[in-house]
């Protein structure tokens, strides 16, 4: 395993291209996990849905290293065919999270920063949601945050996406003994109490693939 | 799971076939999905809706003369997706904006939010209208607000009539909240539902149990409790619905000079002695006409007790979840302009009269 102080200065357009390529890989293997969590508390297809949208989304990849456009194509098909909450969801966060990278061939690590906030306020408005509700957003935050809070101690691009990626699983954890405020889950009520939400753990997958993939690169 | 299918995955897809098929006045588009009336739409604003399929005849049922223009059915229980319902709005725009009403449900409002957005970057423009009608859902702080339930067929009526009459897309959008406020609904289970996809039933509900507040999704409702007579549900629900409070919630509107989405505050109206509804008694898909109309019996009786009066009536499959049985009950206050507008001549696969 690289050492921390071995990984990237920048995130590259092929490093971004092995991350989307990594969530459709990590969605096809956990299709059932994601969608066993939305049933008890669901509708039983966030994972159909997530698998389904990266599916489409590597067809539609384009060439190049332009991560915006690369991030920008994730979002629009996600957008067009994901349906659900999801879809429009994650199509948000990869739209709004693109926009200031258009043109961009490289990352730096504060690009990445800039990436997880407008990501993350896209996905709060477009939800009407915030950290607490039991959604995607619980693991999203905190991982945004300790990205941050690792970049401040010195921490390098590859030591702050591990903070990150444990931060969001640690996130998708703390959603069991939430109650759900939004989407399908919230007309349960208090039923929603103990189940991890399934929005939370694919959000987790998509941070631990950016995390892996960087590591993979830089290897 | 024992259903009259092909491939659980084909059912969307065939039964669009099959309603082409039987309805010349109508097209089907495949690929994006969408459905909509033969000839397209002149010089006057566009009515279109969509939600996931399962709930025939809703979205399908009700293209044609006096209602909608399109449809976008998703797959069984899921919502459609943007690109469906950008073609829809393009194939039937005609040139005076389109409207867009939207069931109250997470997935919906998002993916025709994305749509109108989309739209209106192609120089469309659109409004979004939500229906969130079922009283079974107190807060909306706390929750996704109440679903969306039967005014949507009454507002989906009422605005194809004033569509045709000529109303602009701003006083159609303003009349189709009214109607939002005007209307409540709340629905039971007798039996759960199985969709295509999962096989299995969505919840589990014994020979002596009913499950009360249900939505059209297979989502389990409010309470469970012992199965009651069908004049002590009629009871449960009609009460619930005429003693409903001032519902207060905030929905995502278009701003158009902001540019933006912003939250607008919306109340709905309280059942008042002397009003005059417009009811429906709604089987889910698996209830027997001669069920619904006992059910009817007893809701004109609770309805004259409280001072309401029934003007217009619907007994029947409008809104429904599947095979499951069931039903919901909407009353939607009438004034003039809504019952004008409700009795002019519609002529669609599921509900016709005066044409
Ligand atoms: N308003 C919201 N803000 C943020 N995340 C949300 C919101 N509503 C739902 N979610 C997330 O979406 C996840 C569910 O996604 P899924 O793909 O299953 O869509 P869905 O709810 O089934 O949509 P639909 O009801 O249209 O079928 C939840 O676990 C939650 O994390
Ligand atoms: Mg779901």
């Amino acid at each position: 395993m690289a050492d921390a102080l071995a990984g990237p200065k920048t995130v590259t357009g092929p490093m971004i291209r092995a991350w989307i390529e990594t969530s459709a890989e990590v969605f096809a293997a956990n299709r059932g996990h994601l969608s066993d969590l939305d049933s008890p508390i669901g509708d039983a297809d966030h994972g159909n849905n997530m698998n389904r949208g990266f599916n489409a989304v590597l067809e539609k990849l384009p060439e190049g290293d332009d991560i915006g456009a690369l991030l920008k194509s994730v979002a629009m098909t996600l957008i067009a065919k994901v349906g659900g909450a999801a879809g429009p969801l994650y199509g948000t966060l990869f739209l709004e999270g693109s926009k200031p990278l258009m043109g961009k061939t490289e990352l730096s690590q504060a690009d990445l920063a800039q990436f997880f906030e407008d990501a993350i306020a896209g996905v709060k408005k477009r939800g009407r949601s915030d950290v607490g509700m039991k959604t995607m957003l619980d693991a999203l935050v905190p991982a945004s945050e300790a990205f941050q809070a690792e970049t401040a101690q010195g921490g390098e691009i590859l030591a702050a996406l591990r903070a990150a990626a444990n931060a969001a699983e640690s996130g998708m954890k703390a959603t069991i003994p939430m109650q759900a405020q939004r989407g399908r889950a919230s007309y349960l009520g208090e039923r929603s109490i103990g189940h991890q939400d399934p929005g939370a753990t694919s959000s987790y997958l998509i941070v631990q693939a950016l995390s892996d993939a960087v590591e993979k690169a830089s290897e | 799971m024992k259903k009259l299918i092909n491939n659980a995955e084909d059912v969307t897809l065939e039964q669009l076939k099959g309603f082409g098929l039987a309805y010349d006045s109508i097209d089907v588009h495949l690929d994006p999905n969408f459905v909509c009336v033969a000839g397209g739409v002149k010089d006057r604003v566009a009515l279109v809706s969509g939600g996931g399929s399962g709930h025939e005849p809703l979205h399908g049922g009700y293209v044609g003369m006096g209602m909608l223009d399109a449809a976008c059915p998703g797959q069984v229980f899921t919502s459609p997706t943007p690109d469906q319902m950008v073609a829809a709005c393009k194939a039937v725009n005609g040139g005076k904006g389109v409207l867009q009403i939207v069931k109250n449900y997470t997935g919906d409002v998002l993916n025709f939010q994305m749509a109108a957005d989309i739209l209106r970057d192609e120089g469309i423009e659109v409004r979004n209208v939500i229906i969130d009608d079922d009283v079974a859902l107190k807060d909306s702080l706390y929750t996704a607000g109440r679903r969306g339930l039967g005014t949507t067929v009454v507002a989906e009526k009422v605005c194809g009539a004033a569509a045709l009459e000529g109303y602009d897309l701003d006083q159609l959008a303003a009349l189709c909240k009214k109607v939002n406020t005007f209307g409540k609904s709340m629905g039971m289970a007798l039996t759960s539902c199985t969709t295509p996809q999962n096989g299995t039933p969505s919840f589990e509900l014994a020979e002596d149990e009913m499950e009360i507040g249900i939505g059209i999704h297979g989502e389990p409702g409010t309470t469970r409790s012992k199965i009651k007579s069908a004049d002590e549900v009629t009871e449960i629900l009609a009460n619930r619905i005429l003693e409903d409070e001032a519902y207060t919630r905030n929905l995502s509107e278009w701003d158009a000079e902001k540019g933006d989405w912003v939250d607008v505050e919306v109340k709905d109206i309280v059942f008042q002695s002397g009003d005059e509804v417009i009811a429906i008694v709604n089987g889910m898909g698996g209830t027997p006409l001669s069920e619904l109309y006992t059910v009817y019996a007893k809701l004109a009786e609770v309805a004259g007790r409280h001072g309401v009066k029934i003007l217009r009536n619907l007994v029947g499959n409008y809104i429904t979840s599947l095979e499951m049985a069931g039903v919901s009950i909407t009353l939607v206050k009438t004034d003039d302009e809504i019952l004008r507008l409700y009795d002019a001549p519609v002529k669609t696969p599921a509900l016709r009269w005066g044409a």
